[in-house]
């Protein structure tokens, strides 16, 4: 078993055009270091480079919004279903 | 890197049905002087707006609009099962032009939506007076470059699927 991502429209130049990916990590962190691995580029359209979550992003874990949860410490197992979705903001 | 087709420079055309407009145009002006914000989604590859899907501003503020981020995954979601994409993203600018502001620009991030701006600045109270208008336009967003589109209102879709709601004139 692995944990199942789902990825937004904007970020499928990255993982092949694909809707959905597998990954591994105990944390937030660490299952976004390891598609990076698989999927070079995802990382930079997450994370900033102070290492937090990007402002234009959301991501849920189990449906639970992370900024709620720890944000990139929140804590994944296998079978997790991870979200990705790009805010829909503006001014 | 990046495999995406850069966007080009020909004019695309946004058809949206009476009804819709109408929806959008109402919502814009009831939630004046906060912007308002929404969704009409479509089935994918359609690029037909079909179901108006009005969100709350979770900013409540006359200059800026987000999603609640639960209300975001519920409406991804849904058009998930539905095989639905958001053909339209709107909101509107309730001091200025209906014209996609730079916020508005770092944050588009749906390269196949039209991003519908309406502008209230000069709403009234549907008076009829001068001056009682709401601007409606739109824009494709890709790679931080703007392209305004032609907005072209059609009475109704009523060929090849079924639509929620018909009303014969």
């Amino acid at each position: 078993m692995a944990i199942e991502v789902r990825i937004p429209t904007i970020l499928r130049t990255h993982t092949g055009g694909n809707k959905t990916v597998e990954g591994s990590g105990a944390t937030l962190g660490t299952l976004v270091d390891d598609l990076e691995t698989k999927h070079p580029g995802l990382k930079n359209r997450l994370i900033t480079e102070e290492g937090k979550l990007h402002r234009f992003v959301n991501v849920y874990v189990n449906d639970e919004d992370v900024r709620f949860t720890g944000a990139l410490d929140t804590q994944v197992k296998d079978g997790d279903s991870v979200t990705i979705l790009p805010a829909v903001a503006g001014g | 890197m990046s495999g995406r087709v850069r966007a080009t420079t020909l004019r695309g055309v946004l058809r949206i049905d009476r009804a819709t407009y109408d929806a959008v145009v109402a919502h814009a002006r009831k939630d004046h002087p906060d912007e308002a914000c929404g969704v009409v989604a479509g089935p994918e590859g359609s690029d037909r707006p079909e179901r108006f899907i009005p969100m709350l501003n979770a900013a409540r503020s006359p200059t800026f609009y987000e999603f609640d981020s639960g209300d975001l995954l519920r409406l991804y979601r849904d058009m998930d099962d539905r095989g639905e994409v958001p053909v339209v993203i709107y909101h509107s600018h309730t001091a200025t032009e209906a014209f996609p502001s730079r916020t508005d620009v770092s944050y588009a991030s749906e390269p196949e939506a039209h991003y519908v701006l309406v502008s209230t600045r000069h709403h009234g109270e549907r008076s009829g007076l001068a001056g009682d208008e709401v601007e409606f336009r739109s824009f494709r967003i890709v790679d931080g470059e703007v392209n305004e589109e032609e907005v072209e209102i059609v009475e109704s879709y009523l060929f090849g699927h079924t639509p929620t709601t018909v009303v014969y004139d």
